[in-house]
């Protein structure tokens, strides 16, 4: 019950903060010198100023700022995005097209680095001076430098060029037929990269957290208790610090979800992946404002529910997160 | 006397200024001052470099694509034949300099944000917090390429877009201490006496909450440079000036024939993110002992 | 021969430290009873917790050890066991309660699952049949309400609860020594009393024997019927506890009982100030010399004291002390 109350009060909290950036975004294209209506003249090779008139007229663009909001607004409720002029089609239809890519490529990236960091986390810590903590250390300070789309690159380079191992773009070979499983296995093929690529970064970031937390977890008085209990080392490793050690890593991750969807727009960039930051930057360069307002939105909410998700985890490692005081 | 007189020169020594302390603990971490060292180099030959090595990096100088050290071209030439390694020279200017100071635009919204909501409380501080929280769920990447899209791509512009997005860490980070250090008892007591809330927060809690937010400064200066090349990278900058980012950006298509125009921009990148990385690492050990396990 | 409970002869410890070496558990020798209760008094940092972690077998990896000395358990040689052997005794035959009951339990798992953990390990229980055990311990130990609060987690509990928690766990396998190191320290002194006579209450009814670890002479008293006194690693006087605490013969002792009011009226000053031993402890580099340790902080030290470290010798009565001014503290 109480769970369930909780829920219900972040979803309500959720739409809020959507609303805030649906609110932000529009404000911003409004303030942005050129309109709609100069993009598709230019698109068109130039357009007299009736012509203008009429496209603002159709695009409501005529109307003062407060009434154009209040219209899109009560239009996105409807689930109506508007409509891309360059693509020609609904701004929802376009989006929703390009959401699965960018979700499969955001949450493997993000379960991988947060189940390899940990491991790697636990690992080094049981060994504070050993080869594999060091090559923690290393590891975390190369993720924190190098550029992600440097080093999508040079994976890029290494092992599909050099080595040909995994394809070098896209999502899947249009030219294969067979049944579901050859094309997963394909599209697993294609994503062995960019994901790698993406983790890379935050694999970085949680393995060092995780190192830091599980040395302090293993020097508290309750990790001497399960040891003067008689417990196996690696049920003292495992269960009870373990689970002590996550919660500072599953909040970490939660506040890295805005920077995992930043990263994947670099990384859709080099590997070519149909998700939401190719067509962003497609629409970016087009000018299509509904198409990017659209983008905005819905990455602003894979990353509100990736906190929610978020806040439901840590409820589950800790018992502490959430209870009345 | 004798021995008094060493015991009081002793005991200044030992009462040296924090700041001074700090830097001897600084001196002794080998990476932080490898990294300082290296900083600096960097620093140095983006002022000096151009003078000393004059070849325009537009210039059309030599054949597309040759490699590293054909022709006395140290890096080669890129896919429009321009020296990269000029390129490269002028690239340090735009990612220090955008990386700085988007690093203070952002710095200064996260200290007065995090320094209101944690000294004023009450509604102020909710507020304060609900921004920043709605900051954190703009996914950064995109909305800054929508401010650098919609405003344009001058430097200022890509400097603000970066600013505005990456303050959320500093404001929490000054937050949390002025939250600590506003119980403080000299704090009670410059309150108590009748001090401005102004002067108690810029003047007397501020200098105490400064070591947490200078190590995030320093990491803040590394990811300023790292989105920069970002944006640069996906053709979002200035066309009349050469940043590394925009170097990998464009000679990425061109892997297959000359893997080099993409590998040496980012290994400036990738080295100056490295030694401002390690600089912080070792700001932080030396500004909090305590964590230094961390 | 019929073998003793626990039998420690010669005991020695070394820790690594920056200074070097340390003996922090310098030829330290007692034994143990079945169902007896045996007290390490003294102030912090003279190796009575030390000695309680060599018992265990838990001793800080690479930087503790057992440099000398053994430790039998009814005849089994624990000094130099496998860490396979010492983790099926510890928690099963010999357990442990701390200092810090708010620390010494796991946050994240229900006091239910932490005391039933114990049994499924040791007694080899089922899920089920230790869950019912957990809630019979809880019972045990006069927490009200078991069958629900075996749910609970740890944040849910007080300071006292959650020690009452601690000791179930440590009883949950029905060990032969229960090693209790400051099991009171943190609590209220309404709470410390309750945990005492639930202390006793258990040892009369399962037969443990105690071996309490404190700097807390009342509890002694209260506790135990042998006590050793230990300073800076290094046993100074070992006997009966009535007959310590009516004739001391070390100084330290003379110190410590006399900063306690009502033990004896007569120690106290005329001024009914409660004295205290003047002096610091002496650093861990002083450990292992070769000379009285407690000398410098001693009103009737002398030549001797400060060259030579004094045996620790046995008289008629039992009591066994280590000082050389014995005849003149004896006289006097």
């Amino acid at each position: 019950m109480k769970t369930f109350g909780l829920i219900v009060n972040r979803l309500v909290y959720a739409f809020v903060l959507l609303f805030a950036v649906l609110v932000l975004n529009f404000t911003l294209m409004h303030m942005a010198p050129g309109d709609v209506a100069d993009t598709i003249s230019q698109s068109m090779g130039g357009a007299d100023e009736e012509l203008l008139i009429e496209i603002r007229k159709d695009y409501g663009l005529d109307q003062p700022y407060y009434q154009q909001l209040v219209t899109y607004i009560g239009k996105v409720l409807r689930f109506d995005l508007g409509h891309s002029f360059f693509f020609n089609e609904p701004v929802s239809k376009l989006v929703l097209e390009r959401v699965p890519a960018t979700l499969l490529l955001v949450i493997t990236a993000q379960i991988l680095a947060l189940l390899l960091g940990v491991v790697l986390g636990v690992y080094s810590a049981r060994k504070p001076n050993g080869i594999l903590s060091h090559f923690v250390t290393l590891f975390a300070l190369f993720g924190y430098s190098a550029p992600v789309f440097w080093t999508g690159i040079l994976l890029l380079i290494a092992f599909s060029l050099q080595i040909p191992l995994f394809p070098v773009a896209g999502m899947r070979d249009v030219t294969i037929e067979g049944n579901f499983w050859v094309h997963a296995i394909d599209v697993m093929k294609h994503m062995v990269l960019p994901v790698l690529t993406l983790a890379s970064i935050f694999l970085a970031l949680y393995s060092r957290l995780a190192r830091a937390t599980m040395i302090e977890t293993l020097g508290t008085d309750f990790v001497r208790t399960a040891r003067a209990k008689g417990l196996p080392e690696r049920q003292v490793v495992y269960k009870h610090a373990l689970r002590n050690s996550l919660s500072p890593v599953v909040t970490l991750a939660g506040l890295q979800f805005s920077a995992v969807v930043s990263g994947a727009v670099l990384v859709e960039a080099v590997f070519s992946w149909p998700g939401l930051g190719t067509l962003a930057f497609q629409s970016i360069i087009a000018r299509d404002t509904p198409t990017i307002l659209g983008i905005l939105f819905f990455s602003a909410l894979v990353v509100i529910i990736g906190n929610l998700l978020t806040d439901l985890a840590l409820r589950f490692v800790d018992p502490r997160v959430g209870a009345s005081k | 006397m004798m021995d008094r007189k060493t015991e009081n020169s002793e005991y200044l020594e030992q009462a040296s200024s924090p700041s001074a302390e700090a830097w001897e603990m600084f001196k002794r971490n080998h990476a932080a001052m490898a990294g300082l060292v290296i900083l600096f180099v960097i620093t140095i030959g983006s002022i000096f470099g151009p003078l000393i090595y004059p070849t325009d990096p537009f210039d059309m100088v030599w054949a597309p694509f040759s490699p590293p050290g054909e022709e006395g071209y140290l890096f080669g030439t890129d896919y429009l034949g321009r020296d990269l390694l000029a390129m490269v020279i002028h690239g340090a200017r735009v990612s220090l300099v955008i990386g700085l100071s988007a690093a203070i635009v952002s710095i200064f919204i996260g200290v007065t944000i995090g320094a209101l909501a944690g000294f004023y409380r009450g509604y102020i501080e909710e507020i304060l917090m609900r921004v920043t929280e709605f900051f954190q769920v703009l996914p950064t990447l995109l909305f800054s390429m929508v401010i650098v899209a919609l405003f344009g791509a001058s430097l200022t512009m890509i400097t603000i877009a970066i600013g505005i997005v990456s303050w959320t860490a500093v404001a929490r980070i000054t937050r949390s201490e002025f939250l600590r250090i506003r119980e403080l008892e000299y704090v009670m007591a410059s309150r108590a006496s009748g001090v401005s809330n102004t002067k108690l927060m810029f003047g007397i809690i501020l200098p105490n909450a400064l070591p947490p937010i200078i190590v995030q400064s320093a990491l803040m200066v590394g990811s300023a440079i790292l989105f920069e090349a970002g944006l640069s990278f996906l053709g979002l900058t200035d066309p009349n000036v050469v940043s590394w980012g925009q170097i990998i950006g464009s000679n990425r298509q061109y892997i297959l024939d000359a893997s080099y125009t993409v590998t040496i921009p980012g290994i400036a990148i990738f080295v100056t993110v490295l030694a401002i990385s390690l600089v912080g690492d070792g700001l932080n050990d030396a500004l909090n002992p305590k964590l230094r396990a961390r | 021969m019929v073998d003793k409970l626990l039998e420690v002869k010669n005991l020695r410890v070394e820790l690594q430290t920056k200074d070097g070496v340390v003996p922090v558990i310098d030829d330290l020798s007692f034994d143990l009873d079945y169902g007896e209760s045996l007290s390490f008094v003294g102030e912090s940092g003279c190796g009575k917790s030390m000695t309680a972690l060599a018992l265990m077998g838990l001793l800080p990896e690479k930087v503790g050890r057992i440099a000398s000395g053994s430790i039998k358990f009814e005849g089994r040689q624990l000094a130099n066991a496998s860490s396979e052997d010492l983790r099926k005794i510890r928690g099963n035959e010999i357990s442990m309660i701390f200092q810090e009951p708010m620390t010494s339990l796991n946050p994240v798992l229900s006091v239910g699952e932490q005391i039933s953990e114990v049994l499924r390990l040791h007694q080899k229980m089922s899920v089920n049949s230790a869950w019912k055990r957990a809630e019979d311990l809880l019972d045990a130990v006069n927490i009200p309400d078991p069958k629900r609060r075996v749910h609970d987690y740890p944040f849910q509990m007080s300071g006292g609860q959650r020690q009452r928690v601690m000791i179930a766990m440590a009883l949950a396998c029905e060990p032969k020594i229960l090693i209790a190191d400051e099991p009171t320290t943190a609590l209220d002194v309404t709470v410390q009393a309750q945990i005492f006579g639930l202390l006793k209450d258990l040892q009369t009814k399962t037969g443990t024997s105690i071996i309490l670890i404190t700097h807390d002479m009342g509890a002694v008293a209260q506790m135990a019927r042998k006590m050793i006194v230990m300073y800076a690693g290094r046993p100074c006087e070992i006997g009966e506890v009535a007959q310590v605490i009516k004739t001391p013969q070390h100084p330290y002792t003379t110190g410590l009982i006399s900063c306690v009011p009502h033990l004896d009226d007569a120690i106290i000053d005329a001024n009914n100030r409660l004295s205290e031993i003047p002096g610091i402890v002496p650093s861990l580099r002083e450990f292992g010399s070769n000379k009285c340790l407690f000398a410098s902080r001693c009103k009737h030290q002398m030549e001797q004291c400060r060259a030579e470290r004094p045996v620790l010798a046995q008289f008629s009565n039992k009591q066994a002390f280590a000082c050389w001014k014995r005849e003149i503290i004896d006289a006097g």
